[in-house]
């Protein structure tokens, strides 16, 4: 137990405490505003045949040439309806910058460190793999994403 | 966080010394008395001491005080320079990198605090300084650098030191330095990679404006836009250069690398560098870095010779390394030369055969030029020993290979007792590359101009009337051949436009192989900047890249061998081991059509259908006894069975449950027949079959990939045996007790064609290669020869002009085989050569083509081959047959 107190604290202090928040499904997650690079409307993509699913394609990014990622597929959630295009959330990796395609930006949310706390166990294993921890919000639950595990395909295929 | 910067500050300042030494030390050994030299090599490792001391870095501060010591003797010319003084100072310059990469990576010097070495130092430092003299001059006295009293070794006080040090700074590079201090500045290289996409950016939006200035007539705008225009293309032209680099970047370790290795094999090597100041993109020198290193390692360990082995060959012992680089034809050649010994041939095929990389029998017809090459084979060493300089398998292939990566290529000269000098061509910058821009699917797609071959259009019918299909695998004639044909949006797994009118071909080459890319339409050609794909799309093997189109969307760049590969018209596996000799190495060519059957332990076996006349089923009922095994009344006929299972694993004991009714496949070839009995038939495939590895086990031939599964192949040879008595009762075998020789490298395609010939009763004999096949001619006589086309070492043609010189060999009928249809068109023109052709493994053929040559050359050698001919020659062929019935 006190190891995973210890984890937790580390865990809490690799946060700036503020997060950039977004929607997927009804699922609301935060970033941590350091990893955000930039936001932006949906982009024109090219279309990558033969990639991995999740790749939605690639956008140009400024000169820079960018994976997009839908988060949608990510975490194995139903394809989004209707005809609102998906933002363009762009984090930056140790790969550089990744885009994650998500249905809607929220505001950028302090926390307060006690009431994170580390995802139940019972939520679906696709976003169990990808989230941090959550922080208890007044009115809702924010999901911490892990980015670095949300581009890396190869672990997600693993797990 | 400022101590970090400041730490970070001391970092680059140390780096950028310690590389600028290794020089002067080399520098210094030729020149050892170099006053100036030694001062700033003393200043230099002075600097990070005093830095060291500031930071708190306790072992650095050790070795660099203790190094510094000997240093300050040095230069007051108290002691002379010795190499095993050089060499410790090398020592401690390593040491300092070793701590410095430490405190980089982890803010601390590492657990390694160099004792051993500092102990050393302090040894070396005190011989002189015990030795000689412990009388300290004072200061105004040191300032006037007199050399025989003036002993500064264990104090070297700041303030002594700087005067010494402004001192001696006019006579030296003091000046200059600082000169170019003003000139340059450092930049870090993400700035200029940001600087080159931003370009890239503004390049687009000015093709925006051009365009949009076109649509309207505005003076000023036309102006405007034409100015911001030129001023665009000179700013890219600009920050392109940021890129380039002197190829002295890379050569700058390069003289240290030479000393040490000179030193630890006692030779005496001089480097020379010529044109360092040429440059290239950073890609492209971090690219070549590595290769270079081991090819100067390379010259120096193997190349040049011994001071006594050279003086003994009336060679000066000084041996001499020279790299030169030099822009041409908008490439950069690097050579790197050496007046070694030159490289020895008969060494390296003697070294090939050894490895397994030739046949003693290839290496005979090898030009010296091709013998040379085989140094970039994988797994190649000439270094008789291993020492730790070179020869550690990882060779010239890696060197190869590397370059190859970047767009580069490899040559190798030699002449023996004169040197040897490898010679490499790379292009400017990867960064921009000509491609043509086509599109499949929707989608567009860049090819780069390198693989490209030619573009062809096909029309209306002629879209039919060209892609044929052989065997289901489409092809196009091309100037008489066959190119195999892919289609990109299948490869892609696209959707296509139905029923275009037109199709367009692009011929492309990926490695030594050709073949034809079906796209929906061809474009333009572009010069494209290449960027990398992110690590989540690493795994494809059909993209090389992505890049930014004129629109300022992303385009992917095709990756040419991925494609041929994943449309199967470049088979992905190659065999590695011939591949030098065999360039033409055979994919998806040995395609034929095998039945699949599983028997004992024996999961999934393999014989050509050809060879197979009908599948059975018996009752165990039916199946009764005669001569010794079992048999089956089969259409009026006996048919005798082989249980599979005993030729196999003979001894094993029958298994309680006798499957009832039993599988059998029936071999037959006119009248005689034979049963072979399995366990269960699985499937017919149609496949290129790979070798994978040949068996010695009775009864299989070898074993290889069929739909993904490994899969034995059997020897129908061992299985005939089993019924041997039978098949020879035959009344019809034409062939019976003729001699076939079969050349053919292959010994699993040796083994399928023996396997038709034995069922048509001829007595077969095999070779490998020519000189084999010599071989056997001389012990034996011979009916006719049935050689491959790519017999090793140069095609049937040798054979059968070997043949020609004796004369009890000109009459022996040759048949060639081929690897495909494309082949035997090719070649039928060269009929004066050999006497058939026919595709291999195309059993009816093969034995119809005997039969006729059989006749036509007994009777008539110059008759033409007529069809109604083959029943003569089944009629000669008999003539053995009968005197063998006659002894039955």
């Amino acid at each position: 137990m006190a190891t995973d107190s210890a984890t937790l604290k580390s865990e809490r202090a690799q946060t700036s405490g503020q997060f950039s928040t977004f929607f997927v499904a009804d699922l609301f997650f935060g970033v941590d505003v350091l990893r955000v690079q930039e936001l932006l409307r949906f982009q024109q993509m090219t279309r990558v045949p033969q990639a991995p699913e999740v790749i939605e394609g690639l956008i140009n990014l400024r000169g820079q040439i960018v994976t997009a990622i839908d988060m949608r597929r990510r975490l194995r959630l139903p394809q989004r309806t209707g005809d609102r295009a998906p933002m363009n959330m762009v984090v930056r990796t140790d790969d550089g910058a990744v885009s994650l395609l998500v249905d809607e930006i929220g505001d950028v949310v302090d926390v307060d460190e006690a009431t994170y706390e580390r995802p139940p166990e019972n939520l679906d294993p696709a976003a169990r793999e990808l989230i941090r921890g959550v922080y208890k919000l007044k009115d809702r639950l924010l999901l911490v994403l892990d980015t670095d595990r949300t581009v890396d395909l190869a672990a997600g295929r693993k797990a | 966080m400022e101590d970090q910067e400041v730490i970070r500050e001391f970092l680059v300042e140390s780096y950028e010394n310690l590389s600028s030494l290794d020089q002067k030390f080399v520098e210094l050994e030729k020149h050892p008395k170099d006053a100036a030299l030694l001062a700033s090599i003393f200043r230099t490792i002075h600097t990070i001491k005093g830095t060291c001391g500031f930071l708190a870095f306790s072992t650095l501060e050790k070795i660099t005080h203790q190094a510094e010591s000997i240093l300050s003797q040095l230069r007051d010319g108290e002691r002379e320079l010795s190499r095993p003084l050089v060499s410790l100072i090398f020592e401690t310059v390593d040491a300092i990198r070793k701590v410095l990469a430490s405190i980089e990576a982890s803010g601390e010097e590492g657990p390694d605090r160099f004792e051993n070495l500092t102990e050393r130092l302090r040894a070396a430092a005190q011989l002189t300084a015990g030795s000689e003299s412990k009388s300290r001059s004072d200061r105004a006295g040191s300032n006037q650098v007199d050399q025989q009293s003036d002993s500064r070794t264990e104090s070297q006080d700041e303030l002594h030191n700087n005067t010494t040090a402004s001192e001696l700074r006019p006579e030296e590079d003091g000046a200059k330095p600082s000169a170019v201090a003003d000139a340059n500045i450092r930049v870090g290289v993400g700035l200029l990679d940001k600087l080159m996409d931003l370009v890239g950016e503004l390049v687009l939006t000015r093709n925006q404006i051009l365009q949009f200035n076109a649509e309207r007539e505005d003076a000023a705008l036309n102006a405007t836009s034409q100015r911001l225009n030129l001023i665009t293309t000179e700013l890219q032209e600009g920050v392109m250069k940021t890129r380039m680099q002197p190829i002295g970047m890379v050569w700058n370790k390069l003289p240290r690398v030479v000393r040490d290795i000179a030193v630890s094999l006692g030779k005496q090597i001089r480097l020379e560098m010529d044109g360092a100041e040429t440059e290239l993109d950073r890609t492209i020198i971090e690219a070549i870095k590595d290769p270079l290193v081991h090819l100067v390692r390379n010259s120096c360990d193997h190349g040049i010779e011994p001071p006594e082995v050279r003086v003994r060959a009336g060679k000066p012992p000084l041996g001499r390394l020279t790299l030169r680089a030099y822009h041409e034809g908008g490439q950069v050649n690097i050579e790197i030369g050496d007046d070694g010994a030159g490289v020895d041939l008969a060494r390296v095929k003697q070294k090939a055969i050894e490895n397994g990389l030739l046949r003693p029998e290839q290496a005979e017809k090898l030009s010296d030029r091709e013998a040379l090459n085989l140094i970039f084979l994988p797994g190649f060493s000439t270094a008789q020993t291993v020492t730790n300089v070179s020869g550690r398998g990882v060779g010239m292939d890696v060197v190869k290979s590397h370059i190859e990566k970047i767009g580069g290529v490899v040559d190798a000269f030699s002449r023996p007792g004169e040197g040897t000098t490898i010679k490499i061509k790379i292009p400017l910058t990867l960064a921009i590359i000509p491609g043509l821009v086509i599109t499949s699917g929707g989608e567009r797609f860049v090819i780069p101009q390198v693989s490209l071959l030619e573009l062809i259009r096909l029309e209306g019918d002629s879209v039919e009337k060209h892609i044929e299909h052989v065997q289901g695998t489409p092809v196009y004639r091309r100037r008489g051949s066959l190119l195999p044909i892919a289609y990109l949006n299948q490869v892609l797994g696209l959707k296509s436009a139905e029923g275009a009118a037109a199709v367009s071909v692009v011929v492309l080459q990926a490695e030594d192989r050709q073949f034809g890319l079906v796209v929906d339409g061809i474009n333009d050609t572009q010069e494209i900047v290449v960027k990398p794909l992110g690590k989540q799309l690493k795994g494809l093997t059909v993209y090389a890249g992505a890049t930014i189109m004129g629109d300022g969307r992303v385009a992917l760049i095709l990756d040419v061998l991925g494609i041929g590969q994943r449309s199967g018209v470049i088979a992905e596996f190659r065999e590695q081991t011939h591949a030098a000799v065999e360039t033409k190495t055979r994919s998806g060519i040995e395609q034929q059509r095998l039945l699949l059957f599983r028997a004992g332990t024996f999961a999934r076996l393999a014989v050509p259908l050809s060879l197979v006349a009908r599948l059975e089923e018996f009752p165990q009922s039916a199946i009764e006894h005669a001569g010794g095994g079992p048999v089956v009344q089969y259409r009026n006929r006996i048919l005798h069975l082989v249980p599979l299972r005993n030729v196999l694993e003979p001894g094993t004991p029958e298994p309680v449950q006798v499957p009832d009714p039993v599988q059998v496949v029936v071999l037959n070839d006119g009248d005689r027949s034979v049963g072979m009995v399995v366990d269960q038939i699985l499937d017919v495939a149609e496949e290129a079959v790979t070798v994978r590895q040949k068996s010695s086990r009775k009864g299989l031939l070898g074993s290889a990939v069929v739909g993904k599964l490994v899969t034995d192949f059997v020897d129908l040879n061992d299985v005939i045996q089993g019924a041997a008595e039978t098949w020879f009762q035959g009344t019809s075998g034409l062939a019976n007790g003729k001699t076939i020789l079969v050349a053919e490298a292959s010994a699993f395609s040796r083994g399928l064609i023996r396997s038709g010939l034995d069922m048509a009763g001829y007595r077969v004999i095999e070779a490998a290669n020519l000189s084999e096949a010599i071989g056997k001619l001389e012990q034996q006589p011979v009916d006719a020869v049935v050689a491959a086309l790519d017999l090793p070492p140069t095609g049937t043609s040798a054979l059968i002009a070997a043949m020609r010189l004796r004369p009890e060999w000109g009459a022996i009928p040759v048949l060639a085989l081929a690897e495909s249809v494309e082949q035997v068109r090719e070649r039928t023109g060269d009929a004066a050569d050999f006497h058939d052709c026919q595709v291999k493994f195309d059993r009816e053929a093969m034995l119809a083509s005997l039969a006729r040559l059989a006749s036509a050359l007994t009777s008539s050698a110059a008759a033409p081959v007529r069809v109604g001919e083959a029943l003569v020659g089944a009629e000669l062929a008999g003539v053995e047959l009968v005197s063998l019935e006659r002894e039955w």
